[in-house]
């Protein structure tokens, strides 16, 4: 499904991977490593080099905002633009039938995001982009901080869109996560990635 | 009408004044007399100098050489707008923007108030054309650098909301309307207390002087609005060309926030 040959760009050593319909992939390494620098070039959010391919559709052939729809990448830091939580999501019905699956109540919609804790707004930032439905998503530390309830349903989330076809690449210090989603798993040292025992 | 003409001595008693407040600072140890003295000095040196300048660019009355005038007024406004910047683009381009901002809405808003509505003959009269476009100036380059240091600290200080937007598949144009807009309104502010103000709060300097040169109150307010008018469109295009032109330069064709074309940020 995602196809990546050769992307580099400062901080990263030529990295290749096929990412298949349905599969996870677990990115570990220490603090510094490159993960998020990685993640970002695979976005297309920073100036990056080599070829990256979606269902073989090259992505200089698509326009940025619609690679970013298809290609969904989680920020470890959530960002906010607007006062209201609710201005952040575009459709209103399907953001409250999803947030009381991550353990959020279908009202916060109408808080303001002052009043959000850290780990409420890491699930809205992830339900933002869960709406979006990408065909891949590239989740930055998706669950660090939250409790254990919490992970536990955002996992679920996760192995239903993988079951319905969704790839994942992971980035976790978690190896239980890893183990329980993953079905590889990389490591990444100094900008380079390496294939690592699941 | 009368013009009340001051001799060298009216000026040099005016001038104790400032000796007044030099004893001031010394007493009270504030430390500020050179400073003071130099400011002071600067002032009468540049005053001086531009009443010569002025003499010879209404003598000559030459098109180039008034146009050249206006060219480094422009030059030294792009300074000024350099100058007011916490994070400037790197590189020349905040200098770029800005200084080609101004002659832009500097030159269209002259050109615009001569040739249609002041209508000196000839038209390009340095003894009007010069003043006009130094207040248009001096307004516009307040603008335009309040517009640009908006702009610029606050996409740094705003990335993450940016690129929140960004990774949920918004265009460029989306995801920094918000910063965008606070630059504008930035950028506009001055001017917009400054039309409220006036009349209220202070007489404008312009006004202020036709009225000691000896001219009718009436027709002095109309030489002022006719020049607010002139400033507030000036200010506009300027600050509107700014902005739109940074936030380009900020981002990419690829829709992305780029920070790296920012130059380092001080202190940190």
């Amino acid at each position: 499904m995602l196809s990546i040959q050769g992307l580099t760009r400062p901080g990263i050593k030529p990295f290749s991977l096929e990412l298949n319909a349905g599969e996870c992939v677990a990115l570990t390494g220490p603090s510094g490593s490159g993960k998020t620098l990685l993640l970002r070039a695979i976005a297309d959010l920073d100036p990056n080099r080599g070829s990256v391919f979606l269902d073989r559709v090259s992505r200089d052939d698509i326009d940025a905002p619609a690679w970013r729809r298809s290609v969904g990448y989680l920020a470890a830091e959530s960002g906010w633009w607007a006062d209201a939580v609710g201005t952040h999501f575009a459709d209103h019905d399907q953001a409250a039938a999803l947030l009381p699956e991550l353990g959020i109540v279908a009202d916060a919609l109408a808080w303001p995001v002052a009043r959000l804790s850290t780990g409420e707004r890491q699930r809205l930032a992830f339900a933002r982009l869960a709406l979006v439905s990408p065909k891949v998503m590239l989740l930055d530390e998706p669950t660090s901080g939250l409790d254990a309830e919490a992970v536990d349903m955002m996992e679920a989330i996760l192995s239903q869109r993988l079951a319905a076809g969704a790839a994942i690449l992971l980035v976790t210090h978690a190896a239980e996560q890893a183990r329980r989603l993953a079905t590889r798993h990389l490591r990444m040292t100094d900008g380079m990635v390496a294939e690592a025992p699941v | 009408m009368s013009f009340l003409s001051l001799s060298p001595l009216d000026v040099a008693i005016a001038a104790l004044l400032l000796v007044l407040n030099a004893l001031l600072s010394l007493m009270l140890r504030l430390g500020l007399v050179k400073q003071m003295l130099i400011a002071a000095i600067r002032m009468v040196v540049q005053l001086l100098l531009l009443g010569l300048v002025l003499k010879v660019l209404f003598d000559l009355a030459s098109p180039l050489v008034t146009s050249a005038m206006g060219l480094i007024m422009i030059l030294f406004a792009g300074r000024e707008v350099m100058a007011r910047q916490a994070r400037p683009l790197a590189g020349w381009w905040t200098y770029g923007l800005g200084t080609g901002a101004m002659l832009f809405a500097g030159t269209v808003v002259t050109v615009f108030a001569l040739t249609t509505q002041v209508r000196p003959d000839p038209w390009y009269e340095a003894r009007v054309a010069i003043p006009l476009l130094g207040m248009i100036l001096g307004n516009t380059m307040t603008g335009i650098a309040l517009g640009l240091d908006s702009l610029l600290t606050s996409a740094a200080r705003e990335r993450s909301a940016i690129e929140a937007r960004l990774t949920l598949g918004h265009t460029v144009t989306e995801a920094m309307s918000g910063v965008v807009r606070d630059a504008l309104r930035h950028g506009l502010i001055p001017i917009i207390n400054s039309m409220s103000a006036v009349g209220l709060v202070y007489i404008p300097g312009m006004m202020t002087g036709q009225i000691l040169a000896g001219i009718e109150p009436m027709e002095a307010v109309k030489y002022q609005l006719l020049i607010m008018f002139l400033i507030a469109g000036g200010t506009t295009l300027g600050v509107l060309g700014a902005v739109l032109a940074a936030s380009r330069r900020l981002t990419d064709s690829r829709h992305r926030l780029r920070l790296d074309r920012l130059s380092a940020a001080n202190g940190d």
